[in-house]
C-alpha cells in the first residue's frame, strides 16, 4: 500500500510502510549508507506527516519483513495482545504521541499497554518525537528487575562495572574491577567482555568474579559476555554463572550472524535459570543490541536501522532479561555519524525499550573515527538520567583498553550520584555504606582496606 | 568539598596500576578527574582524531620507498574525501577508474606474484610510522621465497578490500594490504597486514589472514615480517588463504611443510 502527503501542491508518495518509516527517520548515516533515507528535510517532514496520520492498526495489517521468511516477525505477531492494545487501538501514530505525553497516561497505563505494542509501533511514534518528548514518556515508565538486588526503581541509576583486559589476564581484570568498586560502580553487573570465546577462559573469568563478589559479600551479579553456547557449556561443567549474555538483533538472518536463533536463546535461558543462583523468580538474561547491527550483517531487508533495533527488543523481551543495553556509539560513523546522531539514537533506544517493557540501559560510548567526544557523552548521560535509564556502563578513565572505544568512566557515575542525585540499587547502596565507601548521604568518602587489599586474599589470582 | 582523595599510602596496599594498563587509580576531585589526567585523556583523543583525519604524506612515502630501490604507484578509492570515506565503507573498497588505468600501465601483464598495497585506512600515523620499515623488513624475504613483487601501491581513502581490485588489475597471485587500524586511545599508530591469495573483487573477509597491532609497543616490525613471510610461503604452497589455510597446510605432504 502507498502513502501520500501534499505540501504546497507538491505530492510526496511513499510506496510502502517500510519506505515511509525509513524516510520519516531523523537523519543518520546508516540509513544513508543503506540508500533508504529521505532525500532532504522536506521529504522527511512529508513522511513524518504521513506517518502521523497513519492508524496504529496499519502495523498489524502490513508486515515490514514477512513472517514467512523471518522468525522474529512470527514472534512479534504471536505475542501481540489485542486486549492490551485496545487502549490505543483507535489512535493514529500522531494521536498515540499525544496520548503518551498526557499526565493521565501514568506508569500503570503504560505498563498495561506493553504487550499490545509492537516494535514497529514504538519505532514509528519515536520518529515524530523530540528528545524532550521521549524523555518525558520514558521517565514515567519503570521496569524493575531482580537477581541479587533490585534494578530500575524510580530515581535510581545502576552501573555495569566493565573490567575488560586485552588478554583476559586475571590480575588485570580484578585490578580494574576493584578500581570500579572503589568508585562505587557495579550494582547492575560486574561484567567482562572476553578476548577469546574459549570455554576454559569463560570459566576462569566467571570464577574470578564470583570469588570477588562472594568474599566481599557484594549484593550484585557477575557475567562473562561470551557466546550463549559457551555459557551453556560452562553451566554443564558446573561454573558459577549468574547471568547468561548474548548480542541480539531484529531479524532471523541478523541473529544467525550472531550464531543464535530463538530456540538456542530459549535453551540458554533455561540453562541459566536451572542454577537458581539469584532470588526466587530472578531474571537471568543479559542482552546487548545496537542500531546498525542488522545492516552490517546485510540482514535489514530495506528497513531503517532504528526500526530494526526496536525489533531486537521483541527478541529480548521474550526471555525476561535482568539487563538490556544498546551499545549506542560503538558501531561507528557509517551508522551514527556524530555526537548529535549518537545522542538521539541513545534516547530513542531507551524510549522504545522501556515502552516494550525492557529493563533498558545504555552503553554511552563512541569510537575515535566518529565525530564525537566526552562532551557529547556528558550530554547523553545527563539526558538519560532525566529519562530514568536503568543503568549505564563504566570503565576506568572512560577508556576500554580491550575493545578500544570510549565508554563512560567510573567518575561519571559519581557525578550521577552526587550531582544528579541518582543513588544505586538500594541493596548495593547499603553495602557501599557498610563497607565504608560512602557516608550516610551516599558521598564517596574512603578506600576500605577490604577492597584495596582484596588481591592478597584471593585464592584464584594470588598477590 | 574540594578534598582530594588520593590512594592510601599504607605499605600493604597494592598498586592497581602495576596490574593493568587500564586508567585505574586516577584520583578524583568530587566526580571530576584530576586536571592532569583530564588533559592527558584529551591529548590521547586528539592524537587519535589526528590519525583518522590527517592525510598520509604520499610524496614522502614514495621518496622513502625509492631510496630502498622500490618504485611506487598512487591510486584512489571511489571515496573522494575523508568525510565520505568514514560514512561509506562500500566506496572505500572500490578502485577509481583513472587509478585502474594507472595501475595497468605500471604493471599489468608482467606476471607478478605479490602486490603490496599501503592503505591509509583509519590511521595515517600508523602508515607514516610503520609501513616503510615493515616493507623494508619483509621484501628481502620475498626474494628468498623466489617471489616477484609489483611496484608498491599507495592507496588513498582505502579499506582492506581495495586490495582485491588492485591485485586483480595487476594480475598478482597474492596481495598484502598494510592498513592503518582504527586508533584506540592508548595506541593511534597500529598497522594491520591483511593477506589474500587470489585477489578478486568481492572476496569475503573470511578469505584473508590478518596480522594486527603492528607497532612499537605492540607486535614488533621484525616479528610481524617473519609471520607475514611464513603466511605467504604457506599460501603459495596451498593456493589458499583465510580460515581454510590452517587445514590446507596440515594436508601438505611433509616434504613441503
Amino acid at each position: 500500500m502507498a502513502y501520500k502527503t501534499t505540501i504546497e501542491q507538491t505530492v510526496f508518495r511513499f510506496d510502502d510502510l517500510k519506505t515511509l518509516l525509513a524516510k520519516a527517520t531523523p537523519e543518520r548515516s546508516g540509513d544513508q549508507l543503506a540508500g533508504i533515507a529521505a532525500e532532504g528535510p522536506v521529504e522527511r517532514l512529508a513522511a513524518q506527516m504521513a506517518l502521523a496520520n497513519l492508524p496504529l492498526k496499519a502495523f498489524l495489517d502490513e508486515e515490514l519483513i514477512s513472517s514467512d521468511d523471518d522468525e522474529v516477525s512470527r514472534l512479534i505477531a504471536a505475542r501481540h495482545d489485542p486486549a492490551a492494545f485496545s487502549a490505543v487501538s483507535s489512535l493514529t501514530v500522531g494521536e498515540f504521541r499525544e496520548w503518551l505525553l498526557r499526565p493521565e497516561t501514568t506508569h500503570d497505563r503504560l505498563k498495561a499497554v506493553t504487550w499490545g505494542l509492537t516494535p514497529e509501533m514504538v519505532a514509528a511514534v519515536s520518529k515524530i518525537m523530540r528528545l524532550q518528548d521521549m524523555i518525558a514518556v520514558s521517565a514515567k515508565r519503570r521496569v524493575v528487575t531482580r537477581f541479587r538486588n533490585t534494578i530500575g526503581l524510580a530515581g535510581r541509576l545502576s552501573t555495569r562495572n566493565q573490567p575488560n583486559h586485552p588478554t583476559d589476564d586475571s590480575r588485570g581484570i580484578i585490578a580494574s574491577a576493584i578500581d570500579g568498586l572503589l568508585m562505587g560502580s557495579g550494582d547492575a553487573v560486574i561484567g567482562v567482555n572476553p578476548a577469546t570465546d574459549a570455554t576454559d577462559d569463560y570459566i576462569r573469568i566467571v570464577s574470578l568474579l564470583d570469588e570477588l563478589r562472594e568474599k566481599l559479600q557484594i549484593p550484585t551479579q557477575t557475567c562473562c559476555l561470551g557466546h550463549v553456547t559457551t555459557a551453556i557449556q560452562a553451566i554443564e561443567r558446573g561454573a558459577p554463572v549468574d547471568l547468561v549474555f548474548q548480542s541480539v538483533a531484529g531479524s532471523e538472518k541478523a541473529n544467525r550472524g550472531f550464531g543464535v536463533d530463538l530456540a538456542l536463546l530459549k535453551e540458554a535461558h533455561e540453562a541459566g535459570r536451572s542454577l537458581g543462583r539469584g532470588m526466587p523468580g530472578a531474571n537471568v538474561m543479559y542482552f546487548e543490541t545496537g542500531q546498525g547491527a542488522a545492516l552490517s550483517a546485510d540482514a535489514h531487508f530495506g528497513v531503517d536501522q532504528q526500526t530494526m533495533e526496536a525489533r531486537a527488543y521483541a527478541v529480548a523481551r521474550e526471555f525476561d532479561p535482568l539487563l538490556v543495553n544498546t551499545v549506542v556509539g560503538f558501531i561507528g560513523p557509517e551508522y551514527l555519524f556524530n555526537g548529535k546522531q549518537i545522542i538521539r539514537a541513545g534516547i530513542e533506544d531507551h524510549f522504545c525499550g522501556k515502552l516494550l517493557g525492557l529493563p533498558m540501559g545504555v552503553d554511552v560510548c563512541y569510537t575515535n573515527h566518529a565525530d564525537a567526544d566526552q562532551e557529547d557523552m556528558d550530554t547523553l548521560l545527563t539526558l538519560l538520567c532525566a529519562a530514568n535509564v536503568n543503568f549505564v556502563i563504566t570503565v576506568p578513565g572512560a577508556d576500554d583498553i580491550m575493545l578500544n572505544y570510549q565508554s563512560l568512566s567510573h567518575h561519571d557515575a559519581v557525578y550521577c550520584r552526587e550531582t544528579l542525585k541518582r543513588p544505586p540499587a538500594p541493596e548495593f547502596e547499603k553495602w557501599l555504606n557498610e563497607i565504608g565507601l560512602t557516608d550516610r548521604d551516599g558521598a564517596l568518602i574512603g578506600e576500605p582496606a577490604a577492597l584495596s587489599n582484596y588481591v592478597r586474599s584471593s585464592n584464584l589470582i594470588g598477590a | 568539598m574540594a578534598k582530594v582523595i588520593e590512594p592510601s599510602s599504607t605499605e600493604e596496599r597494592l598498586d592497581l596500576r602495576q596490574m593493568t594498563d587500564a586508567r585505574v587509580s586516577l584520583g578524583r576531585h568530587g566526580a571530576g578527574l584530576p586536571t592532569r589526567a583530564q588533559l592527558s585523556f584529551l591529548l590521547d583523543h586528539a592524537r587519535a582524531r589526528e590519525a583518522v583525519w590527517t592525510s598520509v604524506d604520499r610524496t614522502a612515502l614514495t621518496d622513502r620507498l625509492n631510496r630502498l630501490g622500490l618504485s611506487a604507484v598512487e591510486v584512489d578509492s571511489m571515496a573522494s574525501d575523508r568525510s565520505i570515506y568514514v560514512r561509506r565503507p562500500d566506496l572505500g573498497r572500490l578502485l577509481e577508474a583513472a587509478s585502474a588505468d594507472r595501475l595497468k600501465q605500471a604493471g599489468a601483464g608482467k606476471g607478478y606474484d605479490v602486490a603490496i598495497v599501503v592503505a591509509d585506512g583509519l590511521s595515517s600515523s600508523a602508515v607514516d610510522l610503520n609501513a616503510v620499515p615493515l616493507i623494508e623488513a619483509f621484501v628481502p624475504k620475498l626474494s628468498t621465497l623466489n617471489l616477484s613483487a609489483a611496484p608498491i601501491v599507495l592507496a588513498n581513502q582505502a579499506r582492506v578490500a581495495l586490495g582485491d581490485p588492485v591485485g586483480e588489475v595487476l594480475g598478482a597471485k597474492l596481495t598484502i594490504v598494510l592498513v592503518g587500524e582504527r586508533p584506540g586511545l592508548s595506541a593511534a599508530d597500529s598497522l594491520g597486514a591483511y593477506i589474500t591469495y587470489g585477489p578478486k573483487q568481492g572476496n569475503p573477509d573470511s578469505g584473508r589472514n590478518c596480522v594486527s597491532n603492528i607497532r612499537e609497543g605492540g607486535l614488533p616490525i621484525r616479528e610481524a615480517a617473519e609471520i607475514i613471510s611464513k603466511l605467504i610461503g604457506d599460501m603459495m604452497k596451498t593456493r589458499v588463504s583465510g580460515v581454510a589455510l590452517k587445514s590446507a597446510v596440515a594436508k601438505l605432504p611433509s616434504s613441503q611443510v
